[in-house]
């Protein structure tokens, strides 16, 4: 569904991503973890061009994302992300934070818009907040939201970019168990994360992510069970 | 008219008068003689006139000033658009010429060098407010979409929303809060300023007191009273713009 291949990113002369290749096949789970400045966050935002590769190409469902001639918009449409701060737009009400992306790009109407919105917080169990705004929310409840916003656009690929890494401890649960749940039900995703747990037991492929490039990469139980790389047992010695 | 008669001829004798006599003298002759009143009126209309044109101008330059600029700086690295810069060059020579020039200055310029030959004073004196209105509140509404937090527009993009739809849904309503005591002051700045235009002869308020001193010889009641109809003015316009500010805090509610 996705592919990378060879993708590298220089910021202003500093190699953040030194060619990192990837498959993602439909419905699989891929948690990307490593230290911090890594690369993780830039890689995941290169998949849908928030950052603009320096070369490299990213194929999502057969088009080239880094074709210049690619309606990036259409693109974006179809792939959903998740912030660390979650950025809820904060001028609008919690339904309107929801509907206001398949309105506008004429993916649903209005009334289908909303009653999705609905259907979608129901799920989280938020439907009593449709009318708040995201000031009235705890940081638990905006990052679902935030989730049921971008899954409001019917992705096909969500991308969690450190989805927990803002949330006090007590809040982490209850994302973790709505991205459990996305991933359970067949969603494709690709997370950035430092829930070891999380990636244990949710994904289908850890990927270890050092200085820009892909250290190690194998099923939970290898990487957490049986790392073959001194770095990666000196990196999971100390978060684990 | 009589009792006014009366004192006036004693001041004018210098005879003793009381202080209740002397203001009731000076009062009558600035505003109410020969219905002076209604020149007030007539320039107060003017005032609010002019500051509404130019405020409407001043509003609609800034905001294509501020987009293009923005637009210009947020292009993504590698993808510069010629056309696009170029523009946004024609920008930054307006807001520093604009900027860089006293407001009278532009006025007689405006006044009696550009359309020397035009009799509409009011006009063109609406006219050169809404320009330099314009450089001012495209750098304030610059600032305020600045001040959006970068995850904004992420976030929008991330979506599938295109640049512009981003900006008038998420970005543009969340600056326009955030700059709104600015442009108030813009605002008052700008009705205060529209009493220079009588130095290009436009006949506004402060114009219609200048003819009353220059013929009743007397500048202290005419001035003053002016002074206090601007400061009117300015305090309902900050009522105004106090209500319109709570409106918008709608969405702070805990």
């Amino acid at each position: 569904m996705i592919a990378v291949k060879d993708l590298k990113k220089n910021f202003e002369g500093l190699e953040v991503l030194k060619g990192v290749d990837l498959e993602v096949k439909k419905g699989e789970c891929v948690v990307f973890i490593g230290p911090s400045g890594s690369g993780k966050s830039t890689f995941l935002r290169c998949l849908n061009l928030l950052e603009v590769p320096t070369s490299g190409e990213i194929i999502f469902d057969g088009v080239s994302m880094t074709d210049p001639g690619t309606d990036i918009d259409k693109m974006r449409q179809r792939m959903g992300m998740v912030f660390q701060h979650f950025n809820l737009f904060p001028n609008m009400t919690i339904l309107k934070n929801l509907t206001l992306a398949p309105i506008r790009t004429k993916h649903l109407t209005k009334a289908q818009a909303e009653q999705k919105a609905m259907e979608l917080l129901k799920r989280v169990g938020l439907e009593d907040k449709a009318g708040g705004y995201p000031a009235q929310l705890s940081g638990g409840q905006k990052q679902r939201v935030a989730i049921v916003r971008a899954l409001c656009m019917d992705p096909e690929v969500m991308l969690f970019d450190e989805p927990t890494s803002a949330l006090d401890p007590e809040m982490v649960g209850e994302v973790l168990d709505v991205m459990r749940e996305l991933a359970n039900s067949g969603m494709t995703m690709v997370c950035v994360t430092h829930e070891m747990g999380f990636a244990r037991e949710v994904a289908d492929r850890v990927l270890f992510l050092e200085d820009g490039k892909i250290l190690e990469e194998g099923t939970p139980e290898q990487i957490f069970g049986n790392p073959q790389q001194a770095r990666t047992k000196e990196f999971l010695n100390k978060v684990l | 008219m009589e009792q006014y008669a009366a004192w006036k001829a004693l001041l004018v004798a210098g005879e003793p008068t009381t202080a209740w006599q002397k203001f009731y003298v000076f009062f009558y002759q600035a505003f109410l003689e020969n219905d002076r009143w209604q020149q007030y009126l007539s320039g107060v209309g003017t005032t609010l006139l002019v500051t509404l044109f130019a405020l409407l101008l001043g509003v609609v330059l800034g905001v294509l000033v501020a987009i293009i600029r923005t637009a210009h700086d947020q292009q993504r690295p590698g993808k510069h658009n010629p056309v696009l810069g170029f523009v946004n060059g024609i920008m930054k020579v307006y807001v520093t010429v604009i900027r860089g020039t006293p407001m009278m200055v532009q006025l007689l310029i405006m006044g009696f060098v550009i359309f020397a030959s035009s009799r509409d004073y009011v006009t063109v004196g609406a006219l050169t407010l809404g320009i330099n209105s314009g450089a001012y509140t495209a750098e304030i509404i610059r600032g305020g979409l600045m001040s959006v937090d970068q995850g904004q527009m992420e976030a929008g993009r991330s979506l599938g929303l295109n640049y512009i739809d981003t900006m008038r849904f998420i970005i543009v309503p969340q600056a326009v809060k955030a700059i709104l005591p600015a442009l108030g002051n813009e605002f008052i700045v700008l009705l205060k300023d529209t009493s220079l235009i009588s130095v290009i002869g436009g006949k506004e308020l402060l114009y219609a007191a200048r003819g009353v001193v220059s013929r009743t010889y007397e500048a202290m009641y005419p001035y003053i009273g002016t002074a206090i109809i601007y400061l009117i003015l300015v305090m309902m316009f900050t009522w105004l713009l106090g209500i319109f500010e709570r409106r918008l805090r709608a969405s702070d509610r805990r």
